[in-house]
């Protein structure tokens, strides 16, 4: 049974300041309106691309969609920053309606766009889970039933009765996220809301999502970027583009999909970066080959050295640095940090040269990216994801001259004996 | 999938709006949601303060004795046989409860702009829980009118309330419903253009002293000119104001084409502000 469709679903957006000029366009949509005329400016509007310059007014955050959920359906609504998925989701949780097209449902949609939302710190925890719980939904009786369960799985039973504004705000995420967990809406649209919390909790909360969509048979709508996540949990996915629906269909297909439409740079890009000073952080960095020249194509087997130029202004504090290689759909290989092997650069240098060589190359085919991070006194002071993307090709690992066959997985040392 | 099926929709979502969708059915699944928005403002709003709900009874209190002490000493306003101040602090008893409901939903888009933007319930349960929140401290300092009527009793007043006193419920609804009906409309027309809630703040204070809050309506009628005092009483505020005075002190004027007017006209202020907010919810987080 298809439980929720939706229809020409569009949503425009004025770019530049609201507010100027506001009440002159208002005036001539009314004018339009009393004559019984269109709309003037949903006949304008440019495609939703960030990067291209502005030169309308008014921008297509969304155009045309169409989709259709069937009941017990897990969707996956995938597409890079800024493609339109939170604009649909808004507009899906009734936060915004759309400009034109309409969605129709048969259940009762919950959203979970944020975990926590209308949390009042002066309150305690059993409070904020009544208060919350009911903005999502809820009612009162269902509340009750669930509290004990509620309160087991966040954890936070000893301080359930302090108000929330003593909470850590590791407490509170934990708190908001098992009142959103015990929802049971016919409807679950999720944003990426798992990325919270300590690795413990993160494991408990992907745990109960797949109960949900999979235990429970609930009709799930999720948002992500994450690959990885999408396909644990998605039977069917959307690709978005620009406001645009550019792939419909299986989640594999739509995350190959995905993974070929994006933009892999083989050189240092801070794009997607979290510094959090200035005194400290990662300036640029290379990955090389043992002859030291610059390579974009990594072969198996082979000694890769990646050099990190590190800033490090008015400092003598012990410093980690690690990076961590994901696959195209976002699945971690491995992590390379000086935290394991208790190694911290200590330096009173104005520039650190750090240098992580790793002997033997061990992934196959494929294109990875390096996530790098840099820690001063064991606190995160730059976070890059996607740093440098690295294309792997097979080669002569284990130095026979045989370049193994296998496309999958990692190569390995080993001995027949 | 058969024809059948697409009867059987349970709600769309698109861009229509209809003025005076009132969604009676959400707001009683919400009920529990209202109850809980109530509970905390009551209870968080003095937390942490020396006072607490003693904050209640200070202002009305300091007030009326400005008002007694500028308009009836020194302007020289006469109350008839009621005590100056038991007349005023009536006035800003109803008075308060008004402005509380007006100024609270006043802005109810713009701070709630934060829960508005992640979550849906009916928008209207936020100005609703505000205008019942109030109620409470409106019953407060009624409790202090109280207790300054009887201490005016045991002094040889003659006060006496009269039998329109079974009106009271209604009172508090019109004013219910017309500071509602204006803040609602405010708040809408605040998400897009900002100036009015600067208006909010003193056009507030103005109102009071055309709403017969300090005077009693007869003396506007003998001392203001004859436009103005027109005014003041066409003003349905002050024939709230007027009319709870008459009830509860036995002073003034009372006719039911005034009250009938008064009701219609609130609440056709509640049902202008509530297709204007109808209006607004759908799409303000796109403006505010």
């Amino acid at each position: 049974m298809i439980i929720l469709k939706a229809e020409n679903i569009s949503k425009q957006y004025r770019l530049g300041n609201v507010g100027t000029g506001t009440l002159s366009h208002d005036l001539n949509r009314f004018w339009h309106k009393i004559r019984g005329k269109e709309d003037p400016y949903l006949k304008v509007g440019a495609v939703n691309d960030r990067s291209s310059k502005a030169t309308e007014e008014y921008v297509w955050a969304l155009r045309d969609i169409n989709f259709e959920v069937r009941e017990g359906e897990v969707l996956g609504i995938i597409g890079k920053n800024g493609a339109g998925k939170s604009t649909l989701l808004k507009i899906l949780s009734r936060v915004t309606s759309p400009t034109t097209g309409i969605i129709k449902t048969k259940g009762r949609i919950a959203s979970l766009l944020e975990v926590g939302t209308g949390f009042h710190p002066e309150l305690t925890g059993r409070e904020n889970i009544y208060l919350n719980g009911a903005i999502l939904g809820m009612t009162r009786a269902e509340i009750t039933a669930k509290l004990d369960e509620i309160i087991q799985f966040s954890g936070c039973e000893m301080y359930i009765d302090t108000p929330v504004k003593r909470y850590s705000s590791g407490m509170t995420v934990r708190l908001a996220f098992a009142v959103a967990a015990h929802l049971e809406p016919d409807i679950l649209v999720v944003d990426e809301v798992l990325a919270v919390g300590d690795a413990e909790f993160q494991k408990k909360a992907v745990g109960k999502m797949q109960d949900i969509s999979q235990g429970d048979g609930r009709t799930v709508l999720f948002v992500s970027h994450n690959m990885a996540a999408v396909k644990n949990l998605c039977t069917r996915a959307i690709v978005l583009e620009h406001g645009k629906t550019v792939f419909e269909g299986d989640t594999d297909e739509a995350i190959n999909f995905y993974i070929r439409n994006q933009n892999i740079r083989f050189q240092f890009n801070s794009e997607n970066r979290k510094k959090l000073s200035n005194d400290i952080f990662i300036e640029n960095i290379r990955v090389c080959n043992s002859m030291n020249e610059i390579i974009d194509t990594a072969l198996s087997g082979e000694n890769i050295l990646i050099e990190f130029s590190i800033a490090n202004l008015n400092n003598t504090a012990p410093i980690h640095v690690g990076a961590g290689v994901y696959s195209q759909d976002d699945e971690q290989q491995f992590h390379c940090s000086t935290e394991v092997l208790d190694q911290p650069y200590i330096s009173t240098k104005s520039k650190i040269i750090a240098q992580l060589s790793i002997p033997k190359w061990p992934l196959t085919n494929g294109h990875y990216y390096f996530n790098f991070y840099l820690r001063r006194n064991s606190e995160l002071m730059d976070h890059i994801v996607q740093g440098i993307w690295i294309k792997s090709e097979k080669g002569d690992y284990y130095e026979t001259g045989i370049v193994p066959s296998w496309n999958k997985g990692f190569y390995c040392e080993f001995e027949w004996n | 999938m058969t024809p059948r099926e697409n009867d059987t929709w349970l709600y769309e979502i698109s861009s229509e709006k209809k003025a005076f969708d009132l969604n009676l059915k959400e707001v009683w699944r919400y009920r529990d949601l209202l109850i809980l928005f109530v509970k905390r403002d009551i209870t968080t709003v003095y937390k942490q303060t020396i006072l607490g709900p003693l904050w209640y009874f200070i202002q009305p209190l300091f007030t009326s004795v400005i008002f007694t002490l500028v308009f009836n000493n020194l302007g020289s306003i006469s109350t008839g046989s009621v005590p100056p101040f038991l007349f005023n602090l009536a006035g800003i008893t109803a008075w308060n409860y008004f402005t509380a409901c007006f100024t609270g939903t006043s802005n109810t888009f713009r701070s709630n702009a934060g829960i508005f933007g992640k979550v849906y319930f009916p928008r209207v349960i936020m100005p609703m829980s505000v205008t019942i929140s109030n109620l409470m401290k409106f019953g407060i300092q009624l409790l202090i009118f109280i207790i300054f009527y009887c201490y005016y009793l045991l002094q040889g007043f003659q006060l006496s309330p009269n039998l329109h006193l079974l009106l009271f419920p209604v009172y508090i609804v019109m004013m219910a419903l017309m500071g509602l009906g204006l803040g609602m409309t405010i708040s809408s027309m605040t998400t897009k253009y900002r100036d009015l809630n600067v208006l909010v703040g003193f056009a507030v204070s103005l109102l009071m002293y055309v709403s017969a809050v300090p005077y009693p309506l007869s003396e506007a009628r003998k001392k203001l000119p004859a436009t103005v005092a027109d005014f003041v009483s066409y003003n349905p505020l002050s024939q709230i104001i007027e009319g709870f005075r008459y009830m509860v002190l036995n002073t003034g004027t009372f006719s039911w084409s005034g009250f009938i007017y008064t009701f219609i006209i609130s609440i056709v202020t509640f049902l202008i502000g509530l297709a204007i907010f109808n209006r607004t919810e759908k799409s303000f987080i796109d403006t505010v």
